[in-house]
C-alpha cells in the first residue's frame, strides 16, 4: 500500500527533474554563447599592440588585453605630497656613483643629510665608513647611502607597503604608513635604515610641518627612516644634498636612462656607463641579488693617504676571523 | 559496564578543582598585581618610544622578539599533544589533551600581543590589515597565527561538550549564572549517541586539520628570519629547525603543568607516574631530534667559516655570546636528553627540574637564535654609541618582556578553574572500554 501511494510522487519528482535538466541545459548553452560572443569582442579591442618600458629599462610591445594594473587597489587618503612621492619622476632611473678613491673622510655628507632630514647625531641615513678587507689590503673610507636596489628586499617584507620603490628607482619610506616592525631593517644587507628609538631631535619645531614623503620630514618616533636619494632636491632638478656637500669631489649623481652623472664638486657631467667602465665600477655584494643603483669606483690611486688614527677601528673586524 | 559509584568518584574527583579556593584567589590577585606592574612599564614605553629599550637601529630585534617566537614555539605542544599522539592512538595521552589544549591557546593567543610590544607604532595595528602586502611573512604569521588560535578555541571546546553539561548537572554549591553559562556552553548536549558521535567526528577533523596550520605557524615564523639573507638566519632548514625546537619546548611546558595541575589539584590517580615516564621519553624524543638539527645548523657553517659567518659563529662558540650559547647547548639540551635516559630521571620531582631547565633553555634558544645575528651585520658598526653595537636589554623591556608570561598564566590558570583539566567523559569512557575488553 506504501508503495502504490509513492509511486506517482516519484514519477512526478523524475518529470520536475527532467524539465529542470533542460533548462538548466539551455541556460548554459545560452549563457557560453554570450559569454563566447562577449569574448570575441573583448579580444577584438584587446589585440591592439601597444608599447611599454619595464623597470629593467626594456622597451617591448604587446597586446593591449596582456596589460595587467599590477597595484590595483590604489592607495587611499593619501595627501598629495604622499602621492606625489610614491610616483616618483617619469622617464627617470636615478643613479649614484661613489669614487672611493677620493674619499677623505670629511663628512660633509654626513652633516648636510642629517641637518637636511632633521636627524639626530647619531642617526645616519649616509655614513662613512672605515673599511678593511684582508689583512694585506689597504684601507678606506667606504660612504654608504641606501642602496636604492632594484630588488629590494626590505620593500619584499613591508606588511604595509610603507616602503616603496617609484618609477624612477628611488626606494622611500611613508612615515604616516609605517607600522614599527622593524622587519626592513632585519632584511636590509647594507644596514642602511634607522628607526626613530625616542621622539626626533626637531620634534617641537617640526610639528606643523606637513609631512614630506621625499624629505621624510618631520620624522616621527616609533617609524623608519632612511636615505631617500634625496627625492625632494632631484624633483627640482638639483643634486641630493650629501652629493653637493662634499668637498672632494667623491659623488656623481645623475640619470641612467640619460647615461649622464654630474660630480657634486666639480659639476662636471660624465657619460654613467663609461664612468664605470673607465674606473672598473662595482656594486656592493652583487652576490646578494639585490641590484644597487648605487656604484663603487675603486680606491685606487688615492691622493691622500688612510689616517693613521682610523686604521684601528678599520681592522677591527679582521681580528673576528 | 563501569560500576556507577567508580563514575561518580571520577566525576567528583575531576570536579573537585572547580571552586573558588582562598589559596586561587591569592595566586589570581598576585599574577595580576605583577602585571599591572609591567603594564606599567609598557605605557612608560608607550610614551618615551622603543628607547626605553636596548635596541639600536643595528640589533633592532631583541628580548620581544625571541619572546614571540618563544611563545608561537610553545604552542605547538596542543597541536602534537591532542592531534599527533590522539591520531596515531597513544591513549595514554588522552588525560593530557585537554592541558595541552589550553597550554597551546594560552600561548598562541598571547603571542600576538608580544608582537605588538615590539611595535613603534602599535596605533596603526589596523595597517596590517588595511594596506596587508601578499608579499610580507608577517602578513602570513598574521594570518596563520590568528586561524590557529581559533582551530585551538574549538579544538579545546568541540571535546569539552559533554565535560560542560557535567559541570552543569554534577558541581554542587554553583552560582545560577555559572550554571546557565555551563548548559548555554554544552549547546544541548544531552548525551546521545548521534551528538556523541558527531563530536567524535569533528574533534577528529580538527585534530588532522590542526596539524598543517601548526607547521605553517612556526614555518612562516621562522621564515621572518630565514628570508632575510643575514649570516644566521639565512639558512634553509629553519622551518623544520624551529618545528623541532618547539616541540621540545612545548614538552617542557606540558611538564610543567602536569607537576602542578597534579599536585594542586590532587589528580595522583589520573596523571600517573606512568604519564610522566612516557612524557619524559617523548622529551628525549624531541630533544634528539632538535639536537640533530642544531649539529647540522651550526656545524655546517662553522666547518666552513665563510667570512661573514665567521663573526657570527666566533662570537657564539667562544666570543660574547659563548656563555649563554653553550649553557643553552648544554643545560637546555644534552644534560636534560642523558638524564632523561635514566627512568629514576623521569619520575614527577626530578622530570619537572629537568623540564624547568629545558623550557628556561628554550626561552634563551631563541635569544640566541635573534640577538648575535642583529649584532654582526655585513658592513661595520660604525659612527653609532656603544649601546648600538651591543644589545643588553633594559629593565623596562624585561618587565614588558614578562606581562606575556603573566598573561598565559592568568589565562591557563582561569581555564584550569571553570573547566575540568582533565576530560572527564574522556576519561570514563576508556575506563569503560578497558573494563569490556
Amino acid at each position: 500500500m506504501v508503495g502504490n501511494e509513492e509511486q506517482p510522487k516519484k514519477r512526478t519528482r523524475r518529470e520536475f527533474l527532467q524539465q529542470i535538466g533542460i533548462v538548466g541545459l539551455g541556460s548554459a548553452l545560452g549563457g557560453s554563447a554570450i559569454l563566447a560572443a562577449f569574448n570575441y569582442d573583448k579580444n577584438k579591442t584587446d589585440s591592439q599592440r601597444i608599447r611599454v618600458l619595464t623597470a629593467q629599462n626594456e622597451l617591448h610591445e604587446i597586446n593591449h588585453g596582456d596589460l595587467h594594473d599590477v597595484n590595483p587597489q590604489k592607495p587611499v587618503q593619501l595627501t598629495y605630497l604622499q602621492q606625489q612621492g610614491r610616483e616618483g619622476l617619469e622617464g627617470k632611473r636615478f643613479v649614484m656613483v661613489i669614487d672611493l678613491s677620493k674619499c677623505q673622510n670629511a663628512r660633509k655628507c654626513m652633516a648636510a643629510c642629517q641637518n637636511a632630514h632633521h636627524l639626530r647625531p647619531e642617526q645616519h641615513h649616509i655614513n662613512v665608513l672605515k673599511m678593511e678587507e684582508t689583512e694585506n689590503t689597504p684601507p678606506y673610507y667606504m660612504p654608504k647611502p641606501c642602496q636604492h636596489c632594484d630588488n629590494p628586499p626590505c620593500v619584499a617584507v613591508c606588511p604595509v607597503d610603507a616602503t616603496f620603490k617609484r618609477q624612477d628607482g628611488i626606494v622611500l619610506i611613508d612615515n604616516e604608513r609605517c607600522i614599527g616592525c622593524r622587519f626592513c631593517i632585519a632584511a636590509c644587507p647594507y644596514s642602511a635604515r634607522i628607526f626613530n628609538w625616542t621622539e626626533p631631535i626637531n620634534a617641537q619645531v617640526d610639528k606643523d610641518l606637513e609631512y614630506n614623503v621625499e624629505l621624510n620630514v618631520p620624522q616621527k618616533k616609533g617609524t623608519i627612516s632612511k636615505c631617500l636619494f634625496s627625492a625632494d632636491q632631484v624633483r627640482l632638478g638639483k643634486l641630493p644634498y650629501c652629493v653637493s656637500a662634499c668637498p672632494n669631489g667623491v659623488y656623481y649623481f645623475g640619470d641612467e636612462n640619460e647615461d649622464a652623472v654630474t660630480n657634486g664638486t666639480t659639476k662636471e657631467t660624465f657619460r654613467f656607463k663609461k664612468l664605470l667602465e673607465d674606473n672598473g665600477g662595482y656594486t656592493l655584494m652583487p652576490e646578494l641579488g639585490t641590484k644597487p643603483r648605487v656604484y663603487y669606483l675603486p680606491p685606487k690611486g688615492k691622493s691622500v693617504p688612510f689616517k693613521e688614527s682610523d686604521k684601528e677601528e678599520a681592522a677591527e673586524r679582521l681580528h673576528h676571523t | 559496564m563501569l560500576e556507577p559509584s567508580k563514575k561518580d568518584k571520577i566525576t567528583s574527583d575531576l570536579l573537585r578543582s572547580i571552586r573558588l579556593t582562598n589559596s586561587f584567589k591569592a595566586w589570581m590577585a598576585f599574577l595580576t598585581v605583577a602585571l599591572i606592574i609591567c603594564l606599567g612599564a609598557y605605557v612608560m614605553q608607550l610614551n618615551k618610544g622603543l628607547v626605553v629599550t636596548g635596541l639600536g637601529d643595528y640589533v633592532s630585534w631583541g628580548m620581544y622578539i625571541s619572546n614571540f617566537v618563544f611563545f608561537v614555539a610553545t604552542s605547538l605542544i596542543g597541536m602534537l599533544i591532542s592531534a599527533v599522539l590522539g591520531l596515531s592512538g597513544q591513549k595514554w595521552a588522552s588525560p593530557l589533551a585537554r592541558m595541552a589544549e589550553i597550554i597551546a591557546l594560552a600561548f598562541a593567543a598571547v603571542a600576538g600581543l608580544v608582537i605588538v610590544s615590539d611595535m613603534g607604532r602599535p596605533d596603526r595595528l589596523l595597517n596590517v590589515f588595511i594596506y596587508g602586502r601578499v608579499q610580507s611573512p608577517i602578513v602570513w604569521d598574521i594570518t596563520v597565527v590568528t586561524v590557529y588560535v581559533l582551530i585551538s578555541t574549538l579544538f579545546l571546546y568541540i571535546p569539552l561538550i559533554p565535560d560542560l553539561k557535567i559541570c552543569h548537572d554534577k558541581i554542587e554549591k554553583l552560582h545560577p549564572l555559572a550554571r546557565k553559562a555551563y548548559k548555554v556552553l554544552s549547546l544541548n548536549y544531552v548525551g546521545s549517541h548521534e551528538q556523541d558521535l558527531i563530536i567524535k567526528r569533528l574533534t577528529r577533523a580538527i585534530a588532522i586539520f590542526i596539524i598543517p596550520v601548526a607547521f605553517a605557524i612556526h614555518t612562516v615564523t621562522s621564515w621572518l628570519f630565514a628570508n632575510t639573507s643575514r649570516v644566521g638566519w639565512d639558512s634553509t632548514i629553519f622551518g623544520p629547525y624551529f618545528i623541532t625546537g618547539a616541540f621540545v619546548s612545548g614538552t617542557s611546558a606540558i611538564v610543567i603543568a602536569m607537576y602542578f595541575f597534579r599536585k594542586n589539584y590532587k589528580l595522583e590517580d589520573y596523571i600517573t607516574h606512568d604519564h610522566f615516564d612516557k612524557i619524559g621519553k617523548l622529551l628525549v624524543l624531541v630533544s634528539l631530534v632538535y639536537l640533530y638539527f642544531n649539529l647540522n645548523e651550526y656545524m655546517v657553517p662553522g666547518y666552513k667559516m665563510k667570512r661573514f659567518e665567521a663573526f657570527h659563529i666566533n662570537a657564539l662558540f667562544t666570543g660574547a655570546h659563548a656563555f649563554l650559547f653553550w649553557s643553552v647547548q648544554l643545560f637546555g639540551l644534552v644534560i636534560p636528553i642523558i638524564l632523561l635516559i635514566f627512568s629514576k630521571m623521569r619520575k614527577p620531582l626530578p622530570l619537572l627540574i629537568i623540564a624547568c631547565c629545558v623550557f628556561v633553555g628554550g626561552w634563551f634558544k631563541r635569544y640566541i637564535i635573534v640577538v648575535p645575528t642583529m649584532e654582526h651585520p655585513y658592513l661595520p658598526i660604525q659612527n653609532v654609541p656603544l649601546n648600538f653595537k651591543v644589545y643588553s636589554p633594559t629593565l623596562i623591556e624585561v618587565l614588558v618582556t614578562f606581562a606575556p608570561m603573566i598573561m598565559v598564566l592568568l589565562i591557563i590558570s582561569t581555564l584550569a578553574k571553570i573547566i575540568p583539566i582533565i576530560p572527564i567523559q574522556e576519561t570514563i569512557e576508556e575506563l569503560e572500554e578497558d573494563a569490556s575488553h
